[in-house]
């Protein structure tokens, strides 16, 4: 008696997609709960930063001319991106490997750890489209938008979370530890980036002698990237510079990741 | 699938070295060792996510280092531990593995009927996985892994932690499939489960091949027909086992009790009691695949 598998190696991108339709199985019962951590933080943020504290600030030259709720509505968008990409890679990411072991239970079908990590970049730029447009909806209600570029504030909030998701999923890949070190990254990196990266006042009012700290973030990029959209006022090549600024921490971060990712699971 | 002089390094560590092992289609086959003998590393690199480190290795004539994604379409695996998305209902997990495998969704949907059926699953399908028994669990996980019809199936410790029970029931499932014609790869280190289910064996000991054989086969070749145990009391062992010489082909010595292999239990053990020896307890029994492993390392499977 022979019998036949019905199994068979499905394509490059498809493998990848295949694991966001994982993902999306479990969002679709999870979402709720989801977008209230992911959503709900940047509106809080804008609420109490951009309507009260705001209504204490001065329109000025710092500002660009415009509210102070104008000013940091877009900031905060990639803001709240870049701590949702940095969260969703830190904890999930080792998961993978060493609790829920998801990516080893894969990993023995035909799908391979690079479509695995495909997957995951997917799956975290999707939900950073959510989460962008539901707070671009909620800020349009508080007036924090000017003009249409806020749905390019979107795509700048997808491309800063990405590459500081990128860089942490890099980090993940490497953990082999209980994941202590995520706690430090959170406390003495994520928090100060998202402080001092021009997202609620120029850097130019940083000391010089800490302001290359703001130079290396990505968050400071993003933010440039989401005010050059919504409020102008930036040249071409600045903005270029931007781009290329975090698409190369997304490269970065990703190659890293896929040697951790290939080292961990075909070993 | 076939392995000739299959080594696996790791740094320094040389976990497999140097096994010759061939099983053909429809058969059941046992690793069976202690842990830390190269069990499951061979079957990683069989299942073709761990590249061999010297060697030749074929599964389902293909070579793992160049056809590994088409392999592993063919191929189901049991993983030591279960890795199920425990957030999962059981009907996702077994829609959401079966995509990975190229199976359409209407295939997936049919298939996930089919399979919670086998594993007696069908009344827990809306459930989380979170909610199910560690028997159920290990159904599921033997369930998701056929969800591609594999021609062949490896199984790594498919019932440690099991209640007795559970391990009947799958054991039972496991029968079934056989029966269908699905080869079996087993890794194990319980001496019941391997004569159980497999039609052949090698020991293995250290990363290397010990003895291969049925398990029958085995037996008869590496022990005798019938194995006298004597326990005694506290401190009187030692004594007890300096005069038993004589008495039967082998005598081993373990820490809490005394094996006599011999032809004749009860009459060896009549021989005991004639010397003026007078263990707590003592049993008859015929020899197992224990047996043989102690026999051929000088150790017990499971300490």
């Amino acid at each position: 008696m022979t019998i036949s598998a019905t199994g068979r190696v499905v394509g490059r991108f498809h493998g990848a997609w295949l694991r966001v339709e994982g993902h999306w199985t479990w969002y679709r019962r999870h979402w709720l709960s989801t977008l209230y951590s992911t959503g709900l933080q940047p509106v809080l943020f804008l609420a109490a930063m951009g309507l009260g504290f705001g209504s204490q600030v001065q329109a000025g030259p710092a500002t660009g001319g415009y509210s102070y709720l104008v000013y940091v509505t877009p900031a905060l968008l990639v803001a709240g991106a870049a701590q949702q990409a940095i969260g969703e890679s830190t904890y999930p990411v080792l998961s993978g490997f060493k609790w829920q072991k998801d990516y080893v239970a894969v990993t023995s079908t035909p799908v391979s750890p690079g479509q695995v990590l495909g997957g995951h970049q997917i799956w975290t730029a999707l939900r950073l489209v959510i989460s962008g447009a539901v707070y671009a909806l909620v800020a349009l209600l508080f007036g924090g938008w000017t003009n249409a570029g806020a749905v390019l504030v979107v795509l700048a909030g997808v491309l800063t979370g990405m590459a500081c998701g990128s860089m942490v999923t890099g980090l993940a890949a490497w953990t082999f530890d209980e994941g202590q070190r995520f706690g430090l990254l959170f406390r003495f990196v994520v928090i100060p980036m998202t402080l001092f990266s021009g997202t609620f006042f120029p850097i130019a009012q940083l000391p010089l002698y800490v302001r290359w700290l703001a130079w290396i973030s990505p968050l400071w990029h993003g933010t440039e990237l989401s005010r050059a959209v919504t409020l102008g006022g930036y040249g071409l090549l600045p903005v270029l510079g931007h781009l290329a600024y975090l698409a190369v921490l997304i490269a970065v971060g990703w190659t890293i990741a896929h040697r951790g990712f290939y080292r961990r699971l075909v070993a | 699938m076939q392995a000739k002089a299959l080594v696996k390094r790791f740094g320094e560590f040389e976990a497999v070295r140097g096994i010759d092992v061939e099983v053909r289609p429809g058969e059941a086959f046992g690793f069976l060792g202690p842990n830390g003998a190269g069990k499951s590393s061979t079957m990683r690199m069989i299942a073709c996510v761990s590249p061999r480190s010297e060697g030749d290795l074929r599964v389902l004539g293909m070579d793992p280092d160049a056809d590994g994604p088409r392999i592993r379409a063919r191929l189901g695996v049991v993983p030591q531990e279960d890795n199920l998305d425990t957030e999962l209902t059981v009907r996702q997990n077994l829609h959401v593995y079966g995509r990975y495998f190229g199976l359409s969704r209407a295939q997936v949907r049919q298939k996930a009927i089919e399979l919670m059926e086998f594993a007696q699953l069908s009344d827990r399908a809306e459930k989380p996985v979170e909610s199910l028994s560690g028997g159920m669990k290990r159904r599921l996980t033997i369930a998701r892994s056929l969800v591609n019809d594999p021609e062949l199936l490896l199984l790594d410790e498919p019932t440690t932690g099991l209640d007795p029970q559970a391990r009947h029931l799958l054991w039972d499932r496991l029968f079934r499939l056989k029966a269908r014609g699905t080869t079996l790869i087993v890794t194990t280190h319980y001496m019941d489960e391997a004569e159980q289910l497999c039609d052949r064996l090698v020991v293995m000991d250290g990363g290397r091949i010990a003895a291969e054989g049925s398990p029958a086969d085995l037996i008869a070749r590496h022990s005798t027909r019938e194995v006298v145990e004597l326990r005694f009391a506290p401190g009187e062992q030692q004594d007890a086992a300096g005069r038993v010489d004589g008495l039967a082909e082998r005598v081993e010595v373990l820490p809490d009790r005394v094996l006599l292999y011999t032809m004749t239990g009860e009459a060896t053990l009549e021989r005991v009691h004639e010397r003026g020896l007078r263990p707590l307890s003592s049993l008859v029994r015929r020899s197992s695949l224990e047996d043989v492993f102690l026999r051929l390392t000088g150790r017990t499977l499971v300490d």
